[in-house]
């Protein structure tokens, strides 16, 4: 499960959607866990992948939203792509 | 299926992810010879249009909806798909796929195009914006690209003067050859490893021919750290929106009144060398007043559509939509509902044309469901004259006026049903089927071309005078007829309308009416009331029989303080701000949606709670001891 805080058995990785602005990192891997989203879960993930979220791009958060620091703009290879948190838990990064 | 013999004209299609530029380089292809048009049975629009060839030739060239991949998700999408596929009936599929890619921001594209090389057809890669791909110091070999992909490669630069030579003999030497069409589509939903798969052979594909700088776009990146910022970014917008709100509410003004007053003398001219009866009433009253209808709203729809295209190619619409995800969402609306609702307080028409700027079909169908609670500025003369009429003018506590109070609550009850009427229609039709998040990209910004723009306005303005124009007309036509029709008898001493099938209707809905307040005049006012909603004052003066003219409207006052309760006044404030009381609002529903069933949906919804609503008013203001 990724969707608490507690919940990464190796350290070092964490969900880009918990990631404060300025976060700069590589995606390590593409998970989606039941009902992290609207979506089915096949579905978020090729959506993520079409829009070039792919393990081993490097990422960098460069804005947030004003109202829950949500949803946040992430800078993707030559791209910026935004994206709500709750969909981001599902981009683990490292 | 050999398409060259049946029609002797070779078919391209243009495809592309959003924001690659495809549009731009559409309009540099084709400049204003472009037809707008819908696919069968959906709305999603076909833009073609005809490419001249330097050899003379020439091409007819189709614009596809934008794509990240053929595997559709929306019904755009699903259009793109099928018209490569050539699974769309009526639809011929095209002898050459044009993928355009965005020379600054290769990944995505770089995909789509392995994607669309299972498809089989004969395909070229177009590398778009590539003298800001120059600028920016990124350096392609499309010879080593070409021999990677496997696909010819040519760039070009659609909104520079001469950037698109390079292109045009390129298609002219495809047009030329002996493409072969007659393969198979042969194209399957990818799995998600093979979706990996193709991104890391594209990413590889880019990294053996492309040479990235290693600072991307500097300027994009300084001015998001203002436009974006949580605090500036809203402000910022919201200045923005305002001198928006103003131009189309203030700057149309001249405009409208100029197309009027001329209407008004065409109508007059009409009535002096018509004689009096039947056929002078149908030229003045039916199709000049109802063309005149029609042409009015242009000076709002065009300046209007001016801002969203610029703001659309700026590349700042996007980011709006970031900025305002979180408040919209919150009733259940789509971050780029923010400006179509807003325009829908000058006028609901141009705001549900606007709706266009909404890619998700059901956030579309949300936003136009509720865009006519806004309070447009035709129910301002209804609204004046009822205050003025029967609110005192008097201040409360200390500074604010009650008029104004009144005035203001009207607004807000507008603004507070919509959002609520949007979180239940997303709760009650939507329900087991959530929207898809919110997932956008923000492209760069870029300065816009100004025959671009000019080319997205002739053909809004074309659109909206064709397909709105005739249902607005006929629909005028129509209660023209109902309120003229039969004449009055011989010595007949009342106004004309009080024999007509409106009063016929009118008196017909009154012991419906009776309940929330309305007297029979209300109810047959209420019935040519229905071609807009300021026609109603007109309309009452008409059946109180008072002289038109200057300082009408005060007379309709005077004569409706003494006639009317504060109660039934109340309730028709009240009616007013729910009642779908626009028959141009209404037509302009069906030819955006393309279906009757939204169009009375509304009309049912709006109805519904204008009579609650009213009755509510009606029977609290009476228990409160005003009647």
């Amino acid at each position: 499960m990724v969707d608490s805080n507690h919940s990464s058995e190796e350290p070092p990785h964490f969900c880009l959607g918990q990631a404060k602005r300025g976060f700069r990192g590589q995606i390590h891997l593409i998970m989606v866990t039941e009902g992290l989203s609207n979506l089915p879960t096949g579905e978020l993930e090729r959506r993520l992948i079409e829009l070039g979220f792919t393990e081993g791009a490097a990422v960098e958060i460069l804005h947030e939203g004003t109202f829950g620091r949500d949803p946040i703009a992430v800078r993707i290879d030559n791209a910026t792509v935004a994206i709500r948190r709750r969909e981001a838990m599902a981009i683990l990064v490292i | 299926m050999n398409v060259v013999a049946e029609t002797g004209t070779r078919r391209f299609a243009l495809i592309g992810t959003p924001n690659s530029g495809k549009t731009a380089l559409f309009n540099a292809l084709t400049g204003s010879r472009q037809k707008v048009a819908n696919y069968p049975g959906v709305t999603v629009e076909r833009k073609s249009g005809t490419l001249w060839l330097p050899s003379g030739h020439s091409v007819s060239l189709v614009d596809l909806p934008g794509t990240y991949s053929l595997r559709a998700r929306s019904p755009d999408e699903e259009v793109t798909r099928d018209v490569v596929l050539g699974r769309l009936v009526g639809e011929a599929p095209p002898d050459l796929l044009i993928c355009v890619a965005d020379a600054t921001n290769l990944r995505l594209a770089m995909r789509l195009v392995i994607e669309l090389k299972q498809v089989g057809r004969p395909l070229l890669l177009v590398l778009n914006m590539i003298d800001i791909a120059h600028r920016r110091g990124v350096d392609i070999d499309t010879e080593q690209m070409s021999a990677a992909l496997g696909v010819p490669v040519v760039t070009a630069a659609a909104v520079r003067r001469g950037g698109i030579d390079e292109l045009s003999a390129r298609l002219d030497e495809l047009a030329a050859a002996d493409l072969d069409t007659r393969r198979e589509a042969g194209w399957q939903t990818p799995t998600i490893s093979e979706l990996r798969a193709a991104q890391r052979e594209a990413d590889r594909i880019i990294k053996l021919a492309v040479h990235m700088p290693t600072k991307p776009d500097t300027l994009t990146t300084r001015l998001d750290a203002v436009l974006l910022h949580p605090i500036f970014g809203l402000l910022i917008l919201l200045a923005l929106l305002f001198v928006m709100f103003q131009a189309v509410f203030s700057w149309a003004q001249p405009l409208m009144d100029l197309i009027s007053a001329g209407f008004d003398a065409v109508g007059a001219g009409v009535h002096n060398w018509v004689p009096d009866g039947v056929l002078q009433s149908f030229l003045q009253d039916g199709v000049i007043s109802g063309v005149g209808s029609v042409i009015v709203f242009l000076p709002q729809i065009l300046i209007l559509f001016l801002f969203i295209l610029l703001l659309e190619d700026l590349g700042y619409m996007a980011r709006a939509a970031f900025l305002m995800d979180r408040i919209m969402g919150g009733a259940g609306l789509h971050g780029r509902a923010f400006i179509p609702l807003l325009s829908s307080f000058a006028c609901a028409i141009p705001g549900i044309m606007a709706t266009r700027v909404i890619d998700n079909p059901r956030d579309r169908l949300t936003t136009i469901l509720v865009a006519p609670l806004m309070t447009c500025s035709a129910r301002i003369p209804v609204y004046t004259l009822i205050i003025s009429a029967f609110i005192p003018a008097k201040q409360v506590w200390g500074f604010a006026s009650l008029q104004g109070l009144v005035m203001f609550g009207l607004y807000a009850a507008g603004i507070v049903s919509a959002l609520g009427v949007s979180f239940l229609a997303k709760f009650f039709f939507w329900r087991d089927d959530p929207t898809p998040p919110f997932m956008l990209e923000l492209p760069d910004y870029k300065l816009p071309r100004p025959r671009s723009i000019v080319t997205g306005l002739y053909t809004r303005a074309r659109i909206f005078l064709k397909r709105a124009g005739t249902t607005i007309f006929s629909m005028m036509v129509l209660i023209w007829f109902l309120a003229s029709f039969p004449r009055p008898p011989e010595g007949a001493t009342g106004p004309a309308i009080d024999y007509s099938l409106a009063a016929i209707i009118g008196h017909a809905l009154s012991p419906l009416l009776a309940p929330v307040g309305f007297n029979w005049q209300i109810s047959v006012a209420l019935v040519p009331g229905m071609a807009a909603r300021e026609v109603a004052v007109a309309a009452l003066g008409t059946v109180y029989a008072i002289e038109g003219g200057k300082g009408a409207a005060e007379q309709i006052g005077h004569t409706l303080a003494n006639q009317w309760s504060l109660p039934t006044a109340l309730a028709l404030l009240v009616w007013y701000i729910f009642a779908p009381q626009c028959a141009s609002t209404l037509a302009v529903i069906r030819r955006e949606t393309g279906s009757w069933r939204w169009m009375a949906i509304t009309f049912t919804y709006m109805l519904a709670l204008a009579y609650l609503a009213s009755l509510i008013t009606y029977n609290v203001a009476i228990a409160l001891g005003a009647g």
